[in-house]
Parts: structure tokens; C-alpha cells; sequence
């Protein structure tokens, strides 16, 4: 740091020098060009890399930063960049999506609903996902607010009510960050053993999955795909989580070029994360007959579970869990 | 159509500090809220200079940007004001703007925000000119009155000039070929990138 000083004041204390002659002659003539940019300052700033800083007489000793240019790179990727990282992975996915379910239609349970269940998720697994999934649907939309709302929103509601809309979207922000990281800790502790990748994961991706083509490879309790979907949720959440505390009180642990990683990283992973969340979404909801009630009651359909998750459905049986009479019956043809 | 700039001449600059006492008494800022400070480079070593920043009304304003609520608007002057009626406290236009003009109350839940305050030229906000209104949010309107900005009238040494970027580049101009030196205008080609400079 001393040295650029160094170097800096020897310039300033050269320009004298360099300048004494020819202005004497010219302070009679024309007033000298006007340069585009002062000579002086572009020197400054090709010297300095990054930010220029000095002392100041008061208590904020932030303010002692005098320019800082990554003001400018942030400004370029918030309008610039981070619009099109938005549009490529969440409309991208909608898109996706929407072609899947023309394409594919509703996964439907082979055999038909058998009337018999099983018990997949307790009471206490589905309170950890659903705390986790409404919370991360309240930090998405009012997320997604701050990055598209001024040029979506703004212009159907009028200034005033969306800037109070946003003031509240701000708060529901910060403080429903809360219950999404208490529901992904509870969702980890009550979900990582069943969750740890292995050598059946790697050949359901092989099989397409039961997604693509109609091959179903072997899943115990969870498959590779909601192997993926657990692992992507809590590293990209803690991921975000923690960006997100940075930004939430900001300067106590980094200072401005800390503080913009921070929003850009926030950023980024969270339009991924909700790419990858919108199709958890569709599959347990509209994508798959039988899903959705996994996570609704906690009670699957036997022949859903046996054609998905076999090996579970076998351990299960094994340890007597089914239950006749359960859920919902087939609905029969008229 | 006059369009309002600072010029800071960092040779005369003498950190006296009249600057900030004047914009803090005219326009009551808070404490806390440094609406503008003098910043002190190479402090003690040869080459020292000071200079007096708040918010340089820059053209494409970096703040105006990358406001969610797009809050902020440049007057027909160019001076670049904004609505604390519509402002969330966010803080973007902090991270944004090269100069650090963009101040915040400490008020609110986790450290949050509070509505941003900024040098305003003088020249108050949105409510209606010369109001009590305007006033208790933004400071006196002395743009309105025909006035120039308090800071530049009381800088004891005029080495914060304040009016039609036109007038004070050619002061500017003029010292500069007097004295035969200069730091440049400093930050003018941050904040006007499009203006032929001095």
C-alpha cells in the first residue's frame, strides 16, 4: 500500500516540473485544450488498483473511502447480468417443464392404486419440510421482487404501492430466512443417513431415472434424483443462507468488495436453487400420480412405492408396515 | 439549462471542515449521517491532498440504477434527487455509487437501514419546494430560492465550487493554467463521463 502512495505523491510532486515550461509560454496564448479527461486523474487511476482511501476526522472510518470502482462492475451485473442469469434458469426450467409435462404427461403408478399404504414421513418430517418449503416459497417470490420488480411489477401497480409492497417483501425477506434455515437443519438431522450417495444412485441416473425411458432402477428409501435434490437444497441453501446474514448486517465481517461477492453469490445460487426447487415442485405435485401424498399425509400407495422405491417398499414390508384400507382408492371406470 | 456539479480543487483544499459544518447545520442531518465528508489523502507525506465529497450528481446515476423501487430522479439541472416515501432501505445504491454519498440511519431490525440520506445540492426532494414537509426530510431548498449549494459558499479557501458545470470548469481552467499544476477535477470523470472535461 505505502508504495502506491509513494508513487502517486511522486507524481503530484513531479508535475510541477514537467509542467513549469510549457505553461509559462502558453499563459499568454489560448488556454490549454480541453482534454477529454483530466492527464492527472486517468494517471491516478491507472496506478491505482482498486480503491482509493484516506483518513478522515470522524468516527465512520468507512467514510474514508473516496471512490471505490467495483461500485461500477456490481452496478453491470445487477442490470446487466443478473436479469439474464434469472431468465436462463428459471424460465429455462418453466420451459422445460412445461414441454415434460406435453411430452410425457402425469407419470401414472403402474398396476394402478393397490388400497394399500405405507407410512413414508411422519409427522415431524413433513413439519421439516414444509416449514422449509413455504418458508423458501415466501424468500423467493419477495427475493425475485427485489431483482424483477421494478421492471415487471412496478409498471402494472404504479410507484407508491409497489415501494411499500417491496419495504414489507424486504421484511418478510430477512425475517423468514429464520424458520428456512430451522427447517433445513431439521430436514438434515432427520434425513442425511437415508441420503448418503452410493453406487445405486449412480446407476438410477444411469436409467434415466424412470424419468427418461421406462427402465426403474433399484432406490431405497430415497433415490439418486431426491439424493440430488437434499444435497443441492442444503448446500446451495446454507450457501445462501449465509450470504444472506452477510448482507443482512452488513460491514460487521467484510467490508465493500466483501459486501458485493456476498449480493452476487446471493444472488446467482438463489435463482438456481429456485430453477431446481420449481422442478421438485412439479414432480411432487403434477409430475408423478401417488407423489404428492408422500409428503401430504405421510401415507404412499403400496404399488407407487414398490415401482419407486423398491428396496424401502421390500424393508418396510418386511417389517409389517403396510396398511390395508389406506389411502385413496382408484376411482373405478364408469 | 444549467447543469449543477461540484468541483473540489484538491490544491486548495485545507480540511477545514466548513464544508460539513455547514451542510450539517443548514440542513439539521442527524449524527451519524455524513451527508459530506473530507477525506485526507497521503496524510503527513509529501503529496498530501484533501478533498471534499458528498454525492457528485453523476450523469446515468450508478444509485438511480440500481434502485429496486426506483426512488431516485434527476432533475432538469441534473441534480440527482430521490423520495424517502418510496426508498426500503435496502442499501443497493450504497454498493453501487463510486463515492459512498448514500447515507442510512441505523434504525430497524438487524442493523437494517432506515431510509437513505444524501447530499441533495440544496436542492430538497419531492415534496413542495420551500415546505415545512420538504424540510424535515430533506434540508432547505436553496436551489429554489436562486441559491447555490452552502457548502461551496462557506468553503473558506473556494476550493469547493458548486453551480453550472460550465462556470466552474472554466474556473477550474483557469486557476489551473495560473498555478501550472493540478490534481485534475477530480471525480469528473467518474460522475460526467460524457462532459468535455477540463
Amino acid at each position: 500500500m505505502t508504495t502506491i502512495w509513494r508513487l502517486l505523491a511522486l507524481c503530484l510532486l513531479l508535475l510541477p516540473l514537467s509542467l513549469a515550461q510549457p505553461v509559462s509560454a502558453q499563459q499568454h496564448s489560448a488556454p490549454r485544450e480541453a482534454a477529454t479527461v483530466p492527464a492527472d486523474e486517468m494517471q491516478m487511476f491507472q496506478e491505482l488498483q482498486g480503491n482509493l482511501e484516506g483518513r478522515v476526522s470522524i468516527p465512520d472510518q468507512r467514510a474514508g473511502m473516496l471512490i471505490q470502482p467495483g461500485g461500477k462492475d456490481w452496478r453491470d451485473f445487477w442490470r446487466e447480468t443478473s436479469p439474464w442469469v434469472g431468465g436462463i434458469f428459471i424460465g429455462g426450467m418453466l420451459v422445460l417443464l412445461l414441454l415434460f409435462y406435453l411430452i410425457r404427461g402425469k407419470v401414472p403408478i403402474e398396476g394402478g392404486r393397490s388400497g394399500e399404504t405405507i407410512t413414508r414421513f411422519n409427522g415431524l418430517d413433513r413439519f421439516a419440510h414444509w416449514l422449509a418449503a413455504s418458508s423458501f416459497i415466501v424468500l423467493a417470490l419477495s427475493g425475485l421482487n427485489m431483482a424483477y420488480g421494478r421492471a415487471l411489477l412496478m409498471p402494472l401497480i404504479g410507484p407508491e404501492p409497489f415501494a411499500t409492497f417491496s419495504e414489507w417483501a424486504k421484511l418478510a425477506h430477512n425475517f423468514v430466512s429464520f424458520p428456512f434455515v430451522a427447517g433445513i437443519l431439521l430436514m438434515f438431522v432427520l434425513w442425511v443417513k437415508d441420503n448418503i450417495p452410493g453406487r445405486l444412485d449412480v446407476e438410477w441416473f444411469l436409467a434415466g431415472g424412470g424419468v427418461v425411458g421406462h427402465g426403474h432402477a433399484h432406490s431405497r428409501r430415497f433415490n439418486g434424483g431426491q439424493k440430488f435434490i437434499f444435497w443441492s437444497v442444503l448446500i446451495l441453501g446454507s450457501a445462501i443462507a449465509t450470504t444472506g446474514y452477510i448482507l443482512m448486517f452488513p460491514f460487521t465481517v467484510t467490508d465493500m468488495a466483501g459486501m458485493q461477492l456476498s449480493h452476487v453469490l446471493h444472488s446467482v445460487l438463489s435463482m438456481i436453487m429456485i430453477s431446481i426447487i420449481l422442478a421438485h415442485i412439479y414432480i411432487g405435485s403434477v409430475g408423478m400420480e401417488g407423489a404428492f401424498e408422500a409428503m401430504g399425509s405421510g401415507e404412499v400407495d403400496l404399488n407407487w412405492a414398490e415401482a419407486h422405491h423398491d428396496l424401502w417398499a421390500e424393508e418396510q414390508r418386511a417389517k409389517g408396515h403396510i396398511h390395508t384400507g389406506g389411502g385413496r382408492q382408484a376411482v373405478p371406470a364408469e | 439549462m444549467a447543469r449543477m456539479k461540484f468541483l473540489c480543487d484538491a490544491e486548495r483544499c485545507i480540511e477545514c471542515n466548513a464544508c460539513v459544518t455547514a451542510c450539517k447545520n443548514e440542513h439539521e442531518v442527524p449524527w451519524g449521517i455524513n451527508r459530506r465528508r473530507v477525506v485526507t489523502i497521503n496524510d503527513g507525506d509529501p503529496g498530501e491532498r484533501s478533498i471534499s465529497m458528498a454525492c457528485m450528481h453523476c450523469t446515468d446515476a450508478p444509485c438511480a440504477a440500481v434502485c429496486p423501487v426506483d426512488c431516485f430522479y434527476t432533475t432538469a439541472d441534473g441534480v440527482v434527487l430521490h423520495s424517502k416515501d418510496l426508498c426500503i432501505g435496502c442499501g443497493y445504491c450504497f454498493y453501487a455509487c463510486p463515492f459512498g454519498a448514500p447515507q442510512f440511519p441505523q434504525l430497524g431490525n438487524f442493523g437494517g437501514r432506515g431510509k437513505m440520506d444524501k447530499c441533495t445540492f440544496c436542492a430538497g426532494g419531492p415534496e413542495a419546494d420551500m415546505t415545512r414537509a420538504e424540510y424535515n426530510q430533506y434540508g432547505t431548498n436553496r436551489l429554489a430560492e436562486g441559491k447555490l449549494p452552502l457548502c461551496a459558499e462557506m468553503c473558506s479557501t473556494k476550493s469547493l465550487l458548486a453551480g453550472d458545470g460550465e462556470i466552474i470548469a472554466a474556473i477550474y481552467k483557469e486557476r489551473v493554467t495560473m498555478r501550472g499544476y493540478g490534481s485534475g477535477a477530480w471525480g469528473w470523470s467518474t460522475a460526467y463521463p460524457d462532459s468535455q472535461g477540463v
